[in-house]
């Protein structure tokens, strides 16, 4: 990070999100007499953490387990019925197949996000020309954007007789394409999140880029290595451990998204995910007429335990990497 | 060197795409009604009317949107800086047992969150209240304020904490009198992002504010055109270009704090 000293454009926003690629918290030993003072100035923390993410995550699960109607939500005592909903969310008919559209909608998203990512950032490294600065910048405004608005204008862009996304098609002859249709939204709100999540590739494979010595391409390209064969044995290679980070840290990212599925296409047909389909038992249209919020807890705490395995892989590999 | 132009115009091309969205919503919410679904690529029928909506229909949820948002920076710095400074500084048994739980804590989904938040704010009868709402968007922020913080802390040299000490400065005046100062920009740094954090939130305003009337987000705002049976895309989109308002300052201005807030904190002493 100290390569750069000059730090211009979108250097801010940048450096903020590389952060979130580097949890790791520096922790040196120090005195006793510290320890107190230390406990007294986390307090508020420990306390908050305790009653604003233990609790309601603890709540989460407790209702999984307990069998809620519209009376017992309200007033208590929701009888306790074990693994009984799991079971139930897990026999749904539709279970498996909103599992492998999850699956699809993550993997295609990361793959995507990932090359696209990683070749603008090579792009940019390379750069040398001018504006590079500011149209790097540029490129972060998807992410900045609330998704709310990304979402409405994606929606808007894909209208199937007004969109200018088929209006671009027709220019080339091509006939409309039903793009927020239940047998096509799957792949619609893919290219959207493909959209939202390229800055934050961009940037960090771009910071990655930036910690390998450019020596390396020198002497490469003194011994005859062609850009290709440069980027296949140097880059690649030493883009590893970020590229690794970038890819879980997606991966933990896409596999919770809500919003822009939602406010898309209310997680119809082929884009319902697990956090989708958990979010709308709960809170979606109609929800208020049965009470689905056991079931929704349900999904919601296996869609937790995924995103926590690929976390705590991620925090494994960041472990091995430090040492 | 030399700098070739082709690859400027490379760059400003696939600029150009990426931000095609952004374009088309500035360039529809400039468009008359009758003429949106012409689908023109500037806005030749133009005209200001949407935002003449936006000014009429939604200054209260941008009002909210914005109490909302400098709540969660109060209480995000109110909580981070202290932790920070105990987790940079004075080391405790348990420290990086916390720094690991912040890091799990960015994992949790927020649905999940969000139904246990509504399960609990119904009990609680604060269910569509603010500052309900300022409490949950900051679960967004703070393990990645504490996170950030800590790092710049933990560069801020011991020998001017232990300075302090020598002269007789209790914890509290280290912190607020020596830390604090130095951390200037990284605190200005994560208040922005709590701030654009807590504007863009979707899934907590939608779940735990949604019948609050006007005290609902801008996010709410433009969410109710989506529910309409009539769907208008002129104020909608008018009012998404209001709201992205935020971003647009945050990529103009954060560049500038955290520029000097990285290289601040090892110059001055």
């Amino acid at each position: 990070m100290g390569a750069r000293s000059v730090r211009t454009g979108a250097s801010a926003v940048e450096e903020e999100m590389t952060q979130l690629a580097r949890p790791g918290l520096p922790v040196t030993r120090r005195r006793h007499s510290t320890t107190w003072a230390g406990i007294a100035f986390a307090a508020p923390l420990l306390a908050y953490l305790g009653l604003f993410y233990a609790y309601p995550l603890g709540e989460n699960i407790a209702m999984s387990l307990q069998r809620f109607d519209r009376g017992t939500f309200v007033h208590g005592g929701a009888p306790f019925v074990g693994f009984d909903i799991y079971r139930e969310v897990v026999g749904d008919a539709k279970f498996w197949r909103v599992v492998a559209q999850t699956g699809s909608f993550t993997l295609v998203s990361i793959i995507c996000q990932y090359s696209i990512g990683l070749a603008l950032a090579v792009f940019f490294h390379r750069g040398g020309f001018r504006l590079s600065t500011v149209l790097r910048g540029m490129f972060l405004v998807p992410w900045l954007l609330p998704v709310i608005v990304s979402g409405t204008v994606w929606q808007w862009m894909m209208n199937p007789d007004n969109g200018v996304l088929n209006s671009a098609l027709g220019v080339f002859g091509a006939g409309p394409v039903w793009w927020l249709n239940s047998h096509n939204a799957l792949m619609s709100v893919t290219i959207a999140n493909i959209w939202l999540g390229v800055p934050f590739n961009l940037v960090i494979l771009y910071s990655g880029l930036q910690n390998i010595p450019a020596d390396l391409y020198a002497a490469a390209s003194i011994d005859g290595a062609g850009a290709w064969q440069q980027f296949w044995r140097i880059t690649m290679p030493l883009l590893r451990p970020v590229s690794i980070i970038t890819v879980l840290l997606g991966l933990v990212y896409t596999l919770k998204v809500v919003d822009i599925i939602w406010i898309m296409t209310m997680g119809a047909g082929t884009s319902q995910t697990l956090a989708t389909w958990s979010y709308g038992m709960a809170f979606g249209k109609g929800a208020s007429t049965v009470i689905r919020y056991s079931q929704a807890s349900a999904v919601g705490t296996i869609l937790l335990v995924v995103a926590l395995v690929f976390g705590l892989v991620y925090l494994a590999l960041q472990r091995r990497g430090e040492d | 060197m030399r700098r070739p132009p082709w690859k400027t115009v490379i760059a400003i091309i696939l600029t150009a795409i990426m931000l095609f969205p952004v374009y088309w919503m500035i360039n529809v919410s400039f468009t008359r009604r009758a003429s949106i679904r012409k689908g023109d690529l500037v806005p030749r029928d133009f005209t200001v009317e949407h935002y003449a909506v936006v000014l009429r229909d939604q200054l209260p949820h941008l009002a909210t949107s914005l109490l909302i948002g400098l709540g969660t920076v109060a209480l995000t710095l109110l909580l981070a800086a202290p932790a920070a400074y105990g987790l940079s500084k004075l080391p405790f048994p348990g420290s990086r047992g916390l720094a690991f739980g912040l890091i799990v804590a960015q994992m949790v989904p927020a649905v999940v969150m969000s139904l246990g938040f509504y399960s609990i704010y119904t009990r609680l009868g604060i269910l569509n209240t603010v500052p309900g709402l300022i409490v949950a968007d900051s679960t967004i922020a703070v393990p990645f304020a504490v996170m950030l913080l800590t790092a710049f802390m933990t560069g801020i040299p011991r020998e001017m904490v232990e300075a302090a000490r020598i002269d007789g400065a209790s914890h509290g005046r280290v912190f607020w009198s020596v830390v604090l100062p130095l951390s200037r920009n990284s605190l200005i740094t994560v208040s922005l992002f709590a701030f654009l954090w807590s504007w863009s939130d979707f899934i907590f305003a939608s779940t735990l504010n949604r019948e609050g009337g006007s005290l609902r987000p801008i996010t709410m705002g433009i969410y109710d055109y989506i529910g309409a049976q009539n769907q208008e895309w002129g104020p909608m989109m008018a009012t998404a270009v209001v709201a992205s308002i935020p971003a647009a300052v945050l990529l103009v201005v954060a560049q500038k704090y955290v520029a000097a807030g990285v290289t601040a904190g090892a110059v001055k002493d």
